[in-house]
Formats: C-alpha cells, sequence, structure tokens
C-alpha cells in the first residue's frame, strides 16, 4: 500500500528562509503505527528517494500528534534565483509513492 | 505575584489582514478576556517585503483587521498587540501600519495609548557586535562581514517578550511592534504575572496561527486560557473544533524540530507535553517546560538587493527537442552568453549576470530534489529568468535570449526550426528589483532591551471633528 493511501495528510513547507519541512499526519493510532513500524520511512530511505545527503536528513516521530516528519536544508534558499517553490509546498510528492508494507 | 486567577488571551487570526470573523470575536469576548494579540508578518512571503520596504498584504485587508482588534480592545478596555508589522517589521514597515491606526483611530474616535516599538538594527551598532563576536551563524551557515552588513537593504532583530513587557508595564493600550516572535506576542504579559513559562510559551505557540490549530481550518477566532498548571485552547467558530491530535500536530507546522523551539531567553520543550481533550471543542495542555538559555540572542534577518528581473514565458511541444532538452538547453545558454557578449561586450561581464530556465513539466518546481525525471512529458513550459545589476540590462539579456531559444538547430530536422512557443509579445517582462535573504545568524545583545527602540504616542480620535 502507498503512503498516500494511509497517511490523512502529507505535506512540505519553508521553516523559515534556509529549511524545509515535511509532515506525514496520519487520522488515526493503528495507521500511525502502521507506518512508524514499517521501517519504511528512515532518514536513509528519505536521503536515497530525495537524492539528498543523508547526514543533513532530520527524521522526527511525534506519537502525541500521531505524525512522523523530515526536516532539511533548503537546496536553494527561498526567493533566491533559481528557486521555484517559494514556500516550499510542494516538494513532499515524491513520499506519497513510499510503498508500506 | 498572584496568579491564582488563569489569564485568557484571544488570537482573532492567524495574522493581520488574514480576515477576522467578527461574529466570533465578538462571542469570545462575552467572557472575561485579558488581551488580544496577533502577528502581522512572515519572512514566508519572501525576501522582497523586507528589501523593498513595503508590505505583503493589501492596506485595506489590514485596517479591517485593526479596526476590529482595535475597537474590541477598547470596548473590553484589555491590551491589543500586534508584531511583525507590515510583513517584515521594518521601521517603514511600522511606520505604514501606524498611519492605518491613526486613521481608525480617528475614524472611530478612540482613545489609544500606543507603544510602538522599532526593531530595525543599525548597521554601526551590528558591525560594532560582529567586531566582538556577538553575532554568530545558525545552521546552514551564510557568510557576514561588515560589507554584507553595510550591502543589506535592511536588517531587522526579531524581538522576544522583553520590550513587549515593558511598553505593557508602561501602560500602553496597543503595542504595535516591528519583527517579533509570534509566540511572545502572547507569551509576554502571562510570563510578565508569573505564570509558567512553558505553558506561557507553549499557549502562544498554539495559538500564533489562528484557527490553523484546528482540526479543519476555517473562519473563527481562538481562546487561550493559562493557569498554574495547564492551557485550555478552544475556538470560536461555526464547525470548528480543536482535537488532542490537532493541537499537538500544530508544533510540526513550520519548524524544523517539532519539539525544541528556541526564542530569544531560551528554548521551549513540548518533549513532555501532554494533550487531551476536555468537550468536543476545547483541549488541555500540560507539561510543557522552558529552560532558560545562558546567553541572551536576537535573531537576525536581512535582505540584500540580487539584481533586477526579466522574465520570457513560453513552452515546447517538439519531441525531439524535449528528448534531449538538458543538452538544447545548454548549447542555447552558450550561444546567448557569444551573444551578449558581442552585442554588451564590457557591459555584461558574463558573471555579473545570471540566467535560469525554469522546465515546466521537467523540474521546475522540485530542481534538484526530483526523483522523476525520466518520464518525459508531451509538452514542457519554460520560465526564462534573466537577472542583472540594472533593469535595462536584465531587459536586453531576456531580449536577447529569445532568438537563440526560438531557432537553435538540432540535427533531428534539416532547415530552420522554430523550437520554442513565445506566450506574449513583446515577450520580454520586466519584473523589478528582485532580493535575497542575506542573514541567517543571532545577535547577542548585553540586555534584551538594547536592540529595540519604545516610543509612545498617545493617540486620541475623540477631540478630532
Amino acid at each position: 500500500m502507498k503512503l498516500a493511501d494511509i497517511a490523512a495528510l502529507i505535506r512540505s513547507k519553508n521553516a523559515g528562509p534556509f529549511t524545509l519541512t515535511f509532515d506525514i499526519m496520519f487520522a488515526d493510532q493503528a495507521s500511525y503505527d502502521r507506518v512508524k513500524n514499517s521501517g519504511a520511512l528512515t532518514q536513509a530511505s528519505f536521503a536515497k528517494l530525495y537524492g539528498y545527503p543523508e547526514d543533513k536528513v532530520r527524521f522526527f516521530q511525534c506519537d502525541n500528534a500521531l505524525a512522523l516528519k523530515f526536516s532539511i536544508p533548503r537546496p536553494l534558499t527561498q526567493g533566491a534565483p533559481g528557486d521555484g517553490d517559494m514556500h516550499g509546498g510542494q516538494q513532499f510528492v515524491p513520499l506519497m509513492n513510499v510503498e508500506i508494507r | 505575584m498572584s496568579n491564582n486567577c488563569p489569564i485568557r488571551f484571544i488570537a482573532p487570526v492567524g495574522s493581520v489582514g488574514g480576515g477576522i470573523n467578527a461574529a466570533a470575536l465578538d462571542e469570545a469576548l462575552a467572557q472575561p478576556t485579558d488581551f488580544i494579540a496577533c502577528d502581522a508578518g512572515t519572512t514566508d512571503a519572501g525576501p522582497f517585503s523586507l528589501g523593498m520596504g513595503i508590505p505583503a498584504f493589501p492596506r485595506e485587508a489590514v485596517k479591517r483587521d485593526l479596526s476590529l482588534m482595535l475597537r474590541a480592545g477598547r470596548k473590553a478596555n484589555i491590551p491589543v498587540i500586534v508584531g511583525s508589522a507590515g510583513t517584515a517589521g521594518g521601521d517603514v514597515h511600522v511606520d505604514s501600519v501606524l498611519e492605518i491606526v491613526r486613521e481608525i483611530v480617528a475614524e472611530h474616535k478612540l482613545k489609544l495609548r500606543t507603544a510602538v516599538i522599532y526593531a530595525e538594527q543599525d548597521k554601526a551598532y551590528l558591525k560594532r557586535l560582529l567586531h566582538q563576536n556577538r553575532i554568530l551563524p545558525l545552521d546552514p551557515a551564510l557568510p557576514i562581514s561588515n560589507s554584507i552588513i553595510d550591502g543589506s537593504s535592511r536588517i531587522v532583530g526579531m524581538m522576544g517578550v522583553e520590550p513587549l513587557q515593558q511598553a505593557i508595564g508602561d501602560g500602553a493600550d496597543f503595542v504595535l511592534a516591528g519583527r517579533c516572535s509570534d509566540s511572545a506576542l502572547f507569551a509576554a504579559i502571562p510570563v510578565m504575572r508569573g505564570f509558567p513559562p512553558g505553558l506561557a510559551w507553549h499557549a502562544g505557540k498554539v495559538s500564533e496561527c489562528g484557527t490553523l490549530v484546528c482540526e479543519t481550518l476555517g473562519k473563527g477566532v481562538i481562546s487561550t486560557t493559562v493557569s498554574c498548571e495547564q492551557i485550555a485552547i478552544r475556538p470560536y467558530g461555526n464547525g470548528l473544533r480543536c482535537t488532542p491530535q490537532s493541537v499537538a500536530a500544530h508544533g510540526l507546522y513550520e519548524n524544523a524540530d517539532p519539539f525544541l523551539h528556541r526564542e530569544c531567553s531560551g528554548t521551549l520543550d513540548l518533549r513532555n507535553a501532554t494533550f487531551e481533550a476536555v468537550d468536543d471543542v476545547t483541549v488541555r495542555i500540560r507539561g510543557t517546560e522552558f529552560f532558560s538559555e545562558p546567553a541572551y540572542t536576537v535573531k537576525l534577518e536581512g535582505a540584500e538587493l540580487a539584481g533586477y528581473q526579466s522574465i520570457i514565458v513560453g513552452g515546447i511541444r517538439d519531441p525531439y527537442v524535449i528528448r534531449q532538452l538538458d543538452s538544447w538547453l545548454a548549447s542555447v545558454r552558450n550561444y546567448i552568453d557569444d551573444v551578449v557578449s558581442r552585442v554588451l561586450d564590457d557591459k555584461a561581464d558574463k558573471n555579473s549576470y545570471n540566467l535560469v530556465f525554469h522546465t515546466y513539466g521537467i523540474n521546475a518546481v522540485m530542481g534538484k530534489l526530483e526523483p522523476e525525471v525520466k518520464n518525459l512529458p508531451h509538452e514542457v513550459g519554460i520560465v526564462l529568468e534573466a537577472t542583472a545589476p540594472t533593469q535595462d540590462m536584465a531587459h536586453k539579456l531576456a531580449e536577447l535570449s529569445r532568438q537563440p531559444l526560438l531557432h537553435y538547430p538540432i540535427k533531428e530536422w534539416a532547415g530552420s526550426i522554430t523550437a520554442f512557443a513565445c506566450l506574449h509579445n513583446p515577450a520580454v517582462i520586466d519584473r523589478g528589483p528582485v532580493y535575497r535573504f542575506n542573514l541567517n545568524h543571532v545577535a547577542l545583545p548585553s540586555t534584551p532591551l538594547e536592540m529595540f527602540r519604545i516610543h509612545f504616542e498617545d493617540l486620541d480620535g475623540s477631540t478630532q471633528s
């Protein structure tokens, strides 16, 4: 099953002009536990998915929010020439297809 | 300090100008309330507001919300606190909002003891701090030097609770602050009155985006009550509810770290926070902690002119071009560079300008992060972005780029081709000045108030005709 079919919301956003953050939120405990325990979402899997250095990826498990979270330094500072997503809102999409077993 | 009674505040909207639900505000204010607070700014709009010195929100929308807040505050005789005025919170931004406040005071015959707190930073002062190693980089570290400070269009410091507390302590009915921590706007009075700082700051954190803390976003206001043991947060507005998950999840929003939030005076720690439903719409928070940090730090935000920009918008449909788009665009770029150096010669050193092709349909949205580069679309949208030291040069760069984009040959076709579908005539759109954020640093002032200037003005609209 794909992550997009289990999560209630997958989103990305700036966390200040220099950081991108990705939130994966769930509607219920069972869905959260299933993804959290699947091992499909890790610093390493995120780094591979986005072609990004693993040591720069931060990963958080937020049990009381039923949410998983990644943060990375922005490849380009918000608004710098070449930046194509001023608010960082469309960077989450590759996460949608992560396979959860 | 007595704090047996809880303190209650209203967050009327996520940002001044967002559109306050007046009926919900009235309903919320039917209960005893201690203050109203709201931020009016963000860096999320981009560096232009800070660099150019103009707000990113329409004046009419800001005036409507400010008017509702100020009249509600006077009617209930409670303070109103607004921070990060005019989007970026520089002096010119604060003054533009102060002008709106004067109009509201006159139109509604209000009396308003107003504290204006300026947050823009003097460059000579910052250079002194830098010399004393009192400006430190955050991650990711950007370079800093006297010339970077001097070259900034504008630098603001993000204030904490202390300047706001000074203003409230001196009897302000209305505090209009420049760049300010969003949470500090709500934490200032509760911290001043001796409530536990963990709860006071967390109350601000969950309230500052208005109804974004609710399960589903909608038009309403947030009411937050802080006592010595807990926070209770609830919305007013049709169908809105806070749930334990929605309030906990708000700690994630636009934050790199969902558990630890650095403020000027310390760190808010959500790791032991608990969230429970009180009723269908209200959530109780307990256990949040706040640790004082050894150094008082003020975050700096700066913007500098990146140049002037002109763009051309168009598209490509030819599959032969699309399948070799990267190499074709690289050849087009080399050709443009040659034309530019021939035509503009010494006026256009190759390092003085910047050409970017945004290729919509390939990777314009995600750039280097895009994993799906193998699946080629049948059509590609292209925005050519030329950035140069003057508008005239940016315009000429874009003009000189049009012919190579149109006609640069490919081996699959014999003879002259026209590979680029221009959207407009004239093709070039001038975008004006563009800015970039150039600081990611904190300053270490010798006191929490040192970097901020507080002015009092007794505004009185009751004597005017």
